[in-house]
């Protein structure tokens, strides 16, 4: 019985914390662009905030640089538990068209646990509700924790 | 002197991770300094492993938002390295692309701003006005941010008279929307207490520390590539440079409110003339400009954006450089956060001055060789190269 009301009430409140490790910045105004009033994430109990420890939700945009992965690594070990993972974007993913750069990491899934994928270069707003919908029906099922 | 105080590189301020390095006596900055090393991936290294036609994937990857300048840029430069020429039609095409992404540039500008100053209902509305924007990319270019309409020879897709027709009605529209930022921007008290005097460059700095874009034009230097060096059609299309002498945070948000205005009207411009003919001239996707060096300067939403080649003959450049922007700026913004002659800057305009120039740190990163003293090597470029072959 309190497993099932957890998770429910972390379905209905994913907060969001957003960190550029890389990205061109398009993928980061997309999601921003989700946020905004059109797409309206904030309907769905999304909502961005700006401290690691108020946060459930790590969005991740960019291939990882070598210069960024231990304050990710740092940022990452701040939010508290429970806490998901979700990588923004192809190059978040597999590196993209940062394939074969010297200074990046080619992936997010080599440096922290990542629970979603996001493909799109970049990524548009209605990917964004999408995947925040994944995890919101994810976490009600207690799939995740 | 003073005690450091870091500020990022993870800040709910900073959209990008950025380290602004701040050594404060009290409430007062007395010296700063920025560190913009984070996102650092090594694209123009990257650019030398591919060939031209490839190339231009990544260079449009160098940033999202002024993707559309990086593409001209980058179609520019090889097109005259090559002796490639694209069709007259294709040139004004570009421009209304450009002019458009210089548009949706500075009204996401506009919201981060209003975010920083902690004004949220405008950070909201300046998004919902960006996206009838997006939505004319997407009609005429096939994509709401990263474009990939520039191509080598031309651009990608063509418009038709019911587009055109449809994004004049938008943009007349939006210039209403516009005029009334203008007037909040110029009426509001809390927004003239928060950015009035605020991050202050005078005339004289600015020249000196050769501020680009809107910054140069706010400090009173009428400094814009479209008129000093035009690179498409700018000579004929009629457009003013904005220019403002308040030299703080509020004349550069009111030189890009008034560049929309502008780009509003070169826009409809633009399409009231698009001569008639072919949009692309077929290239081969393997094709070798003869050896060489070429560069080629476009004004990009945020100042001055330069791209340099160098080719031996082959299908893949020598050598690749990109200046962007916020490069440029970085030596201002540093300047304006520092307290000095009687004008002290708060902790608190931090934020709000180090968004008024418009950061976009990720086409900015680049790299620096150090020898095992920690001093900076400053070598020619053919050395360069010389040591990356490891001769």
């Amino acid at each position: 019985m309190l497993v099932k009301i957890a998770n429910w009430a972390k379905a209905r409140s994913l907060w969001l914390l957003f960190i550029n490790t890389g990205a061109c910045n398009a993928c980061d105004i997309e999601v921003l662009a989700a946020l905004s009033p059109r797409y309206d994430a904030e309907r769905f109990g999304v909502l961005l905030k700006g401290s690691p420890r108020h946060a459930d939700v790590l969005l991740v945009t960019g291939p990882v640089t070598r210069q960024v992965k231990n304050r990710l690594i740092r940022i990452y070990e701040q939010i508290p538990h429970p806490k998901f993972v979700v990588a923004v974007g192809t190059c978040t993913a597999s590196g993209g068209v940062y394939d074969n750069c010297y200074n990046v990491y080619e992936g997010l899934d080599k440096v922290l646990p990542v629970n979603l994928y996001i493909p799109g270069c970049p990524v548009r707003p209605e990917a964004v509700l999408d995947a925040m919908k994944l995890l919101r029906e994810k976490l009600a099922r207690g799939e995740i924790h | 002197m003073g005690v450091y105080l870091p500020m990022g590189p993870q800040h709910p301020l900073h959209p990008e991770a950025t380290l602004v390095k701040l050594r404060v006596e009290g409430e007062h900055v007395v010296d700063a300094d920025v560190d913009a090393s984070f996102v650092h991936r090594g694209i123009e290294k990257a650019l030398e492993h591919k060939t031209y036609t490839q190339g231009l994937y990544l260079a449009e990857r160098i940033c999202g938002i002024c993707n559309v300048a990086h593409t001209t840029c980058y179609t520019t430069n090889v097109e005259s390295l090559a002796g490639i020429e694209a069709p007259y039609r294709a040139l004004y095409l570009r421009l209304a692309v450009e002019e458009l992404a210089r548009i949706h540039s500075h009204l996401l500008w506009l919201g981060l701003f209003a975010h920083t100053m902690g004004f949220e209902t405008l950070f909201m509305l300046a998004f919902r006005d960006r996206e009838p924007v997006l939505d004319l990319m997407e009609e005429i270019t096939g994509g709401r941010v990263t474009t990939g309409y520039n191509v080598i020879g031309g651009v990608r897709r063509d418009v038709d008279p019911g587009l055109v027709f449809k994004i004049k009605g938008v943009l007349t529209q939006l210039k209403e929307r516009i005029l009334k930022y203008k007037e909040l921007f110029e009426s509001d008290p809390v927004i003239q207490a928060r950015t009035r005097g605020v991050g202050y460059l005078s005339k004289n700095e600015a020249g000196e520390l050769l501020a680009v874009g809107p910054v140069a034009r706010a400090s009173a230097i009428a400094r814009d590539v479209r008129i000093d060096d035009p690179y498409l059609t700018h000579e004929e299309v009629p457009f003013n440079v904005i220019v403002y002498d308040t030299c703080d945070a509020w004349g550069r948000a009111m030189v890009r409110l008034d560049e929309i205005l502008e780009s509003i009207n070169m826009v409809q411009y633009t399409l009231d003339h698009l001569p008639s003919g072919e949009v692309r001239v077929k290239v081969p996707p393997f094709f070798r400009p003869p050896p060489g060096e070429m560069s080629s300067r476009v004004e990009a939403p945020r100042g001055s954006l330069l791209h340099y080649v160098k080719s031996d003959g082959s299908d893949r450049p020598v050598r690749y450089r990109v200046r962007t922007p916020t490069l440029a700026n970085l030596a201002s913004v540093v300047t304006m956060l520092r307290s000095r002659n009687g004008k002290i800057v708060h902790i608190a305009d931090v934020p709000v001055i180090f968004s008024s120039i418009d950061p976009c740190i990720c086409c900015t990163a680049r790299v620096t060789i150090f020898d095992e003293r920690g001093h900076v090597l400053e070598k020619p470029l053919n050395e360069l190269l010389d040591m990356r072959r490891g001769r």
